[in-house]
């Protein structure tokens, strides 16, 4: 290789790295500093060894953040409220965009139209009146009746199952699909949601992969708006909400770098894994350009 | 038609409707009933728990959130007409006493002062709002989205250019920048609260090491001056990754052989990029702008997390007062008009970006 080429070659790379330790500082900072106590973080971050795995590590600031707050419970919440909404949103987004693409019906191509079109309307535009209609709202759960949906798992779940991007998404997806599978289906007797449910699904693999990682980066990364709103009972805070336990007098650095580090490393360690996919996923949210 | 057929067809719309029904009634009643309730509560002065009924108060919301007035002073004069000074500089009436309850002034009543320019011959035109806080809220997020949409576009299309490149490795850096996007806002403005820290904040501690010594400390969250761009700039490192792939996404249709001629033209590289890749990256663009612009109104986990709108009101957004007050507050009357400007706001800015564009396709 000719040494022009060499030289230019490794300006790149230098370049690159340089551009990747801005994205991967704070996050090298986070982890690290979760092992240090209080004093020795403050010390190192007037120098590099912010960042680095230097002097006394342990896991005083996880167990200390354990005791502090019940993350456990946070995190249960935060688990259960994402998992629920992300499967329920995809069987109801995939079995409307079925009907969407392959059945005829009356007021389809409105209704459609109608539930496409609120993809511009953001969450943060309808979340006061919707605090009024769930605060009147009935429920009747195992704990028996109540008159107001404020204080729930149902309010952080039900208001966000159905979104305009998640059937998008599955339109799209079908659309591509080879229409005649669905008629030879049709012809052996099937009847719809035997086509959706033998043919068209296992076809979806791929959009299914999609649409859960864009609903599970929604749900659990934003539960900070709506909860603040709805949820003031501890039993029912998501992880986001966790974070206040650790600005009482004193701020305790270490065991927020913990807590940071408990709630976002499972995130990060899952997208390293899946990385093609969560990439892909995201570049399918462009494909309308 | 026949009988079957009608029957067929009678199955078929059943079966469509028994599809779609679910869906489309969680997105009327969460999505579509709470957007045009929005309009109506805005117009009437309801409150989240009330004993009295919510009364019709027709657009007075929305004249107690943008009412601004205006007015002139003249200099403070003494006996001989010559103008009073106060430290060297003119010396003005107090605005208090046009603003309470002045007969002569009924329209700046309860009024505050905004800002103050100055006019020649010693007069300043003084700018007053009704309801500063939200004005300020209303300017903040104005400015973030017109700094934040052109600056994260651009950096995410040169970071773009940057890893669309057949080098080795090169996954390993896209997968590196696109990291940020799946960490929660709320994690992100946690950690930057501390790297913006102005005692012990890294940032300091890294300008100083860079520079020698030369950049003094900033207490960047806690000065009215910095608060607000150290927000933009945390809030375009955490973006930049997602609209990177976009345009990735964007790049990749351009057909090849049209940079193979350019080459052999013997296209610069601006060049090449000028004629080649921007004109196919059109619909790209307007995505990435109407995406980005989106998002940027409706900024408020950084607030909420760093700042709360202050220090002195300088990083109040509009979704963080439509919370405060519809919220904390009670009033969602008033929080609905709020979201009812964001919301003409988002439509203004994503139909003018389609009008811009649709002329030249």
């Amino acid at each position: 290789m000719p040494a022009q080429r060499l030289a230019k070659l490794s300006l790149d790379y230098l370049l690159l790295a340089w551009i990747a330790l801005v994205f991967v500082f704070p996050v090298v900072f986070m982890v690290m500093s979760s092992f240090k106590s209080d004093l020795q973080l403050l010390r190192d971050s007037a120098s590099l060894r912010a960042f680095l795995p230097v002097g006394d590590l342990s896991f005083d600031n996880y167990a200390k953040a354990f005791q502090r707050a019940p993350i456990g419970l946070f995190i249960l919440n935060s688990v259960f409220i994402t998992a629920v909404t992300v499967c329920v949103s995809l069987l109801l987004a995939s079995l409307a965009a079925f009907s969407f693409v392959f059945l005829q019906w009356v007021g389809r191509s409105v209704l459609m139209a109608a539930v496409l079109a609120t993809f511009i309307v953001p969450f943060e535009t309808i979340a006061v009146p919707l605090l009024l209609i769930v605060n009147n709202l009935p429920w009747i759960g195992l704990d028996g009746f109540k008159t107001s949906w404020l204080n729930s798992y149902q309010v952080q779940i039900v208001p966000f199952i159905a979104d305009a991007l998640t059937i998008f998404l599955f339109v799209q997806y079908f659309k591509d699909l080879p229409k005649e599978l669905v008629e030879a289906a049709r012809i052996d007797g099937a009847t719809w949601f035997q086509v959706y449910r033998r043919v068209v699904m296992p076809l979806s693999g791929p959009v299914l992969a999609t649409a859960a990682i864009l609903k599970f980066l929604m749900m659990y990364n934003n539960q900070l708006l709506w909860p603040i709103m709805v949820v003031q009972e501890e039993s029912y805070r998501p992880v986001m909400l966790g974070l206040q336990y650790f600005f009482q007098l004193n701020t305790a650095w270490g065991e927020i770098m913990a807590y940071l580090t408990i709630i976002t490393v499972p995130v990060l360690a899952f997208y390293l894994v899946l990385q093609k996919a969560f990439i892909a996923s995201i570049a399918s949210t462009g494909i309308k350009g | 038609m026949n009988a079957e057929q009608l029957a067929a067809r009678r199955r078929q719309n059943r079966a469509g409707w028994a599809m779609a029904l679910p869906a489309c009634l969680l997105i009327f009643a969460f999505l579509i009933t709470p957007f045009f309730m929005a309009f109506g509560l805005s117009l009437t002065n309801q409150r989240l728990i009330s004993p009295n009924p919510a009364e019709f108060v027709g657009l007075r919301n929305f004249e107690r959130l943008l009412g601004v007035g205006l007015l002139t002073l003249d200099p403070l004069r003494d006996e001989n007409g010559e103008v009073r000074l106060k430290g060297g500089e003119p010396e003005y009436p107090r605005i208090r006493s046009f603003t309470r309850g002045n007969p002569d002034y009924p329209r700046l009543n309860r009024m505050r002062e905004w800002f103050r320019i100055d006019l020649p011959g010693d007069r300043q035109l003084v700018v007053l709002a009704k309801d500063l806080v939200f004005i300020k809220a209303l300017k903040n997020t104005v400015l973030f989205v017109a700094v934040v949409a052109p600056v994260q576009s651009g950096l995410a299309l040169i970071l773009a250019l940057l890893i669309n490149r057949p080098l080795r490795g090169i996954n390993v850096f896209r997968t590196i920048y696109f990291a940020p996007v799946v960490i929660s806002m709320v994690v992100v403005a946690m950690l930057w609260r501390f790297i913006y820290d102005g005692q012990n904040g890294i940032l300091n501690s890294l300008l100083g090491i860079f520079s020698f010594g030369a950049i003094e400390p900033i207490s960047w969250l806690g000065n009215t001056s910095t608060a607000l761009p150290a927000i933009m700039a945390m809030s375009v490192w955490q973006g930049v990754g997602f609209h990177m792939v976009i345009w990735l996404s964007g790049l990749q249709t351009i057909p090849q052989p049209l940079y193979e001629v350019a080459r052999i033209e013997g296209a610069t590289g601006w060049q090449t990029f000028r004629y080649v890749t921007w004109p196919g990256l059109r619909n790209t663009a307007i995505l990435v702008m109407v995406i980005i612009t989106m998002q940027a109104f409706t900024l408020y986990p950084q607030v909420q997390v760093m700042t709360r709108g202050g220090p002195l009101d300088s990083t109040q957004s509009l979704v963080f007062q439509a919370v405060v007050r519809g919220y904390e507050k009670q009033d969602i009357a008033g929080g609905s008009a709020i979201s009812v400007l964001l919301f003409l706001f988002v439509l203004a800015i994503s139909l003018f970006q389609r009008y811009l564009t649709r002329d030249r396709d």
